[in-house]
C-alpha cells in the first residue's frame, strides 16, 4: 500500500538515519512511503492563539500539495510535523475556519480533506507481517517513550493518550520485551533546550533513570527532538551525576531494521549513522 | 483592610485580554491544581501552573514578567487532564503572545546560531523555539 509520505526539515537533516531505517523497514511489511514532490516546513509548533491564523498556513501548504498528488493520507514520521499538521486537519474540518483559509490561500487549490497519520499508525494492521519478518529478535529490555505530541491534545493523539502501547507491541512483535515505566507520555523539555537548557537536562536524567529503575535497557522514540535532548543532554548529566550510565536511544524504526536483520542496522551501536 | 484584594471585572485588562487570544474561559477554573500536579516543568517555575490561571483571574500582571510563561513547553499534560476542561497551553500562550506582540522576544537568534553550530541541533529545536519565542 502506498501512502504519501511528508518528511519534514529533521528527517532530511538530522535525523536521516531514522527516515533511512523507515523507509526500508516499511518496504518490508508492503508499505511504500512515497515522498510528495513539494513540501515546506510544517511550522513546527501548531499557533495555540486563536486569532494568529498566519501560523497554520504553511501546515495547510503541506496537506493541499498531498492532496493535489493524489493522497487521501498523508504520513509523518516525525512527531512534530505529525501534531502540527494533524492539528491543521482538525482545524480545516471546521466550514468556517475552511472556507476563511481557502479565500486567503487563493493561490492554491481549495482544501478538500486529506487524512494525516502518523508512521506508528500504520503498524497497527501490519503485526503479522512484522513477525513473519523478524530474522533477528531484539531480545534487550526497551522502554518505549512516546513523549507529548503524538499524544496530545487529545483531538490528535495516535493511541490512549493517558496510557498507549503501540510502541510496545511493536518492540514485542520484534522480539524484545516492552517494560511498563510511568514516564511514557511525558515530556523531555523540548524546545526549552535553546533557552533553558538546564532544565532538559534535568528531565533527561529524570526520564532515563525512571526508565532504567523499571529495566529498561534502552528507550525508543520517534520525535528528533526528544531523541537529541535524550540523548545528547547525557553528556551533561554525566557532569552533574556522577556514576550516571549512558542509555541507548534510537527511533522505533531502526529497531524494525534491527530485527529485520536489515543491511542498514549499524544502528545498533546507537552512533546514529546507517550506511 | 489594607489585604483585601478588589475584583472588579471590568478593570481586569489582563484577564480580558488573555481570553480574547486564548478563547479560553479563565474563570472556570477552580484551583483544584491536577495542572500543577501534571507538570514536568512546575519544579523549574516561579508561577505554577494554577498560580498562572489564578493570577490571570486576578489581573496581576506580575505573571507577565514571569519565567514560568516561558518555560511552558506547551505539552498540553494539564490541558488533557484539566477537569473544567480549560486549555491551559493556550492561556500561557496567550501570557507569550502579549509580549511579543510588542516585538519584545525571548531568544536572541545571534545567541542561538553560535550554539546551533557547536551542537548540531535539530532543525526542529531551532524552528520551534524561534515559532515560540519571537514575534
Amino acid at each position: 500500500m502506498e501512502y504519501g509520505y511528508y518528511p519534514g526539515c529533521t528527517l532530511k537533516t538530522h535525523a536521516k538515519d531514522f527516515e533511512k531505517a523507515a523507509i526500508e523497514a516499511y518496504k518490508k511489511i508492503g508499505i511504500e512511503l512515497k515522498e510528495l514532490d513539494k513540501w515546506y516546513c510544517c511550522g513546527t509548533v501548531y499557533s495555540l492563539a486563536k486569532d494568529n491564523i498566519i501560523y497554520k498556513v504553511a501546515s495547510i501548504r503541506n496537506l493541499i500539495k498531498a492532496q493535489q498528488q493524489g493522497f487521501d493520507k498523508l504520513v509523518a514520521l516525525c512527531s512534530m510535523c505529525y501534531n502540527t499538521l494533524r492539528q491543521a486537519q482538525e482545524f480545516m474540518k471546521e466550514e468556517e475556519n475552511r472556507v476563511r483559509i481557502n479565500s486567503f490561500m487563493d493561490e492554491e487549490a481549495k482544501y478538500e480533506g486529506i487524512e494525516v497519520l502518523h508512521g506508528l499508525e500504520l503498524l497497527k494492521e501490519k503485526f503479522d507481517e512484522i513477525k513473519s519478518n523478524v530474522e533477528k529478535p531484539l531480545g534487550k529490555k526497551y522502554a518505549a517513550y512516546y513523549g507529548c505530541t503524538l499524544l496530545r491534545p487529545k483531538s490528535i493523539a495516535i493511541d490512549a493518550y493517558e496510557k498507549p502501547n503501540i510502541m510496545e507491541k511493536l518492540i514485542e512483535a520484534l522480539g524484545g520485551i516492552a517494560i511498563e515505566w510511568p514516564l511514557k507520555n511525558e515530556c523531555c523539555g523540548s524546545y526549552n533546550i535553546i533557552t533553558n537548557r538546564e532544565a532538559v537536562v534535568e528531565r533527561t536524567y529524570h526520564i532515563i533513570e525512571n526508565a532504567r529503575r523499571n529495566g529498561a535497557e534502552a528507550i525508543v522514540t520517534s520525535c528528533p527532538l526528544c531523541y537529541f535532548n535524550l540523548k545528547d543532554c547525557q553528556k551533561d548529566v554525566k557532569k552533574h551525576y556522577a556514576g550516571f550510565d549512558e542509555m541507548p536511544i534510537y527511533y522505533f524504526t531502526e529497531l524494525m531494521c534491527m530485527a529485520f536483520g536489515s543491511k542498514i542496522d549499524k544502528c545498533e551501536d546507537n552512533k546514529g549513522e546507517l550506511a | 483592610m489594607s489585604n483585601v484584594i478588589h475584583i472588579e471585572e471590568e478593570e481586569n485588562e489582563l484577564l480580558a485580554k488573555v481570553e480574547e487570544i486564548s478563547g479560553e474561559t479563565v474563570t472556570l477554573c477552580e484551583q483544584c491544581g491536577i495542572c500543577t500536579t501534571s507538570c514536568p516543568m512546575a519544579e523549574e517555575m516561579d508561577f505554577t501552573p494554577a498560580g498562572i490561571m489564578h493570577a490571570v483571574k486576578l489581573g496581576d500582571k506580575n505573571v507577565l514578567d514571569s519565567k514560568a510563561i516561558w518555560i511552558c513547553a506547551s505539552c498540553f499534560t494539564c490541558t488533557v487532564r484539566c477537569p473544567r476542561g480549560i486549555d491551559l497551553a493556550k492561556v500561557t500562550e496567550a501570557l507569550r503572545q502579549i509580549h511579543l506582540r510588542k516585538n519584545k522576544d525571548h531568544v536572541n537568534l545571534e545567541e542561538v546560531k553560535e550554539e546551533e553550530q557547536e551542537e548540531n541541533l535539530p532543525p526542529i529545536a531551532l524552528v520551534s523555539a524561534l515559532r515560540k519565542f519571537t514575534g
